[in-house]
């Protein structure tokens, strides 16, 4: 698969550097992870986010973590990540709203039609906003019909882009834009709603942790290709909007996990396990 | 029934050479039976009246092999985002909806225009909310007037058939490459039989070559990666507006280039008769028929009064129909809605648009007896 993004002899000498170099030294081939980070040419890179936003710290993370990036297509939605997105060597679905888990569910369903012998990875990549608010009904639906799609929370606990506006993922009490008097109702449980739904794999996990995290990704994928929907929830703190310092970041992230109030959590389906003990077993020969 | 064997066409073969057979179907039946014919891969649906049967028809025909996914999905933005998705992923879709479905649905139809995706939907309309209406209506096509979209307006249930087929054809090529509607009026053609030709079963349209298309699609099997919004979005700066604004202009010049194709594929975008009476109907949809009763009514009184039916209201033919309609002094557009958006069209496309009667127009769920035209007709002339 490398091959597909080898440059043409002609074109040699006009392609980017930075092309080059993902081709030379890029995470194709799928061997490198979080723990290479610093020694490959990540798939995003100068991305327009905030500095400290723990959004794009969660997003290289996962992008690192993808076990098949040649063969993974990204289905994101509007928020703070579809501005990384153009900056991130991966194809990349930005269709409106809310609509991410549809989409993939279509486009998951054509690609096992056409390429039925090729694994081909339909990750979605969303804020909370689209996932636990507009987004609910396609997504909870997509994983009611078990749709072998992979589902990513960034959860900044806010509608960051359009300015920081209370969401469903926003702590209970928490003031900000059109919550003035505080959220009234607690943070919505989308990891136990997603294990009711019928997900093979859910965890709950944060960039404070790249292993723990690296894992999950990489868990809710295979999970995805073999036996049914997986979600994975990722804490990504927003000092922009929750007004803290952009080196905090990783401070407010274990601050919350002490607390209690953001709990890092795994539930994997009997099949699930099984799926991955077998390959731990491959893997350790 | 079990899935025969098919063969692939050319879409010339399907729609104008194979021999046909006569069948005597409701327009629901003939959608199922284009779509038997079109080798689609997968088709996703929801329930709304008067669209349900031809989806739950679709859906035996699933059952039976002719496509190979299918399922009923949770809201109408969700089933116009899957198969948003689905072609995306480089397959051939189909959906219809109806009324408030396609409304609810209709965020995402300049999405399929400017992904330039060649989805065909077809559309059974009805009357909206409020007040409450499940009756035939063409006022959802108003509202779809701007979204990018190819719209085709059947007038029989031989039209419909053809007109889904062809649309395969018209979007597909790769200089269109642009979403099509295929619009009925609902009941009146969903829920009547008519005579209708049939070309064979044992044939259907060749597997969709989506590398053929404009823009490469997401299956990670053709270089260059993309990402759907390419450089559009939130850049603040000129490169950005260019490409935005460039792109919007493609959108619509492939809408142009579509007319050779419309030509070809479904013969044009409007019929004419009696082309050089003094007294023009101007009329889309189920409309037409009833124009032409109102015609041969007409014809008993001795007044001499022409038909042009409109088959394409995007791309509108507003310099063919100004051509059609040169010779004409009284010019009537009766319509199945109360806001009268194709008097509209007409009216923005003619000169001397005081020509122009818009009316009769109807809504509710009230028909159009051919008189109330007449009546019209007889009302400016006496």
């Amino acid at each position: 698969m490398r091959n597909l993004f080898q440059v043409s002899a002609a074109f040699e000498d006009i392609m980017p550097a930075e092309y080059k170099s993902l081709i030379e030294n890029g995470p194709f081939g799928g061997d490198k992870g979080v723990t290479d980070l610093g020694t490959f040419k990540e798939l995003l890179e100068e991305h327009p986010l905030c500095a400290g936003c723990g959004l794009a710290l969660s997003l290289r993370l996962i992008l690192a973590s993808l076990p098949n990036p040649e063969h993974t297509i990204i289905v994101g939605s509007t928020g703070c990540s579809a501005l990384a997105f153009p900056q991130a060597a991966v194809h990349n679905i930005h269709s409106l709203f809310g609509n991410q888990n549809a989409v993939a569910s279509g486009l998951k369903r054509a690609l096992s039609l056409r390429f039925p012998d090729v694994v081909k990875d339909v990750v979605v990549i969303a804020g909370d906003g689209a996932t636990a608010d507009i987004g609910l009904d396609m997504v909870m639906h997509s994983w009611f019909r078990q749709e072998r799609i992979t589902t990513i929370m960034l959860d900044n606990e806010a509608y960051a882009n359009t300015g920081g506006q209370e969401s469903g993922m926003s702590q209970e009490g928490a003031v900000l834009n059109m919550a003035p008097k505080g959220k009234n109702f607690s943070k919505i449980s989308v990891p136990e709603l997603a294990w009711a739904s019928g997900c093979a794999y859910v965890a709950a996990v944060t960039p404070a942790n790249p292993r723990k995290l690296q894992s999950a990704v990489r868990r809710g994928i295979l999970a995805a290709r073999e036996t049914g929907s997986s979600y994975i929830q990722v804490y990504s703190p927003c000092p922009t909007n929750y007004k803290f310092k952009p080196n905090q970041t990783i401070e407010k992230v274990k601050s919350r996990e002490k607390d209690g109030t953001y709990q890092v959590r795994e539930y994997i389906s009997d099949e699930a396990q099984l799926l991955f003990d077998r390959l731990e077993e491959v893997k350790n020969g | 029934m079990m899935l025969q064997q098919q063969r692939e066409v050319d879409a010339e073969y399907l729609l104008f050479q194979a021999k046909r057979e006569k069948a005597f179907l409701t327009g629901s039946e003939a959608v199922a039976e284009a779509i038997k014919r079109a080798n689609v891969d997968m088709s996703v649906g929801y329930p709304i009246t008067p669209q349900s049967e031809a989806m739950q028809l679709i859906g035996e025909l699933y059952q039976m092999g002719y496509l190979q996914d299918y399922y009923r999905a949770e809201n109408e933005f969700a089933v116009m985002a899957s198969i948003h998705g689905a072609s995306l992923g480089g397959g051939r879709v189909f959906t219809s909806t109806s009324g408030p479905g396609t409304l609810r649905a209709m965020e995402m139809f300049p999405v399929w225009a400017g992904a330039r995706q060649p989805i065909v939907c077809a559309f059974m309309c009805r009357g909206l909310s409020l007040p409450p209406s499940i009756q035939p209506e063409n006022i959802e096509m108003g509202m779809l007037l701007n979204t990018g979209m190819i719209m085709l307006h059947a007038e029989t249930v031989q039209d419909y058939f053809d007109m889904i087929l062809g649309a395969y054809a018209i979007a597909e090529q790769p200089e269109v490459h642009l979403p099509i509607g295929v619009f009925a009026d609902g009941f009146f053609l969903t829920h009547t039989r008519e005579s209708v030709t049939l070309p064979p079963s044992d044939i259907k349209l060749k597997t969709y070559n989506p590398s053929a298309a404009p823009v490469p699609c997401f299956n990670s099997e053709t270089p260059p990666l993309r990402i759907t919004r390419d450089p559009l979005l939130n850049k603040s700066n000129a490169i950005s507006y260019g490409a935005n604004a460039s792109w919007h202009q493609e959108i619509l010049s492939a809408s142009i280039r579509s007319k050779k194709h419309i030509n070809r594929y479904i013969g044009g975008s409007l019929e004419t008769e009696n082309p050089d009476a003094g007294i023009m109907i101007v009329a889309s949809g189920t409309a037409v028929s009833q124009s032409r009763e109102a015609l041969r009514i007409l014809h008993k009184m001795g007044i001499r009064a022409g038909l042009v039916k409109i088959k394409t209201i995007r791309p509108f033919p507003g310099e063919e129909l100004a051509a059609a309609t040169a010779r004409a002094s009284l010019i009537l557009v009766p319509e199945f809605n109360a806001e009268g958006w194709l008097s509209r069209e007409v009216m923005a496309s003619l000169d001397r648009n005081s020509r122009v009667v818009s009316g009769p127009r109807v809504f509710g769920g009230m028909t159009m007896p051919p008189n109330l035209i007449v009546n019209e007709i007889l009302s400016r002339i006496s």
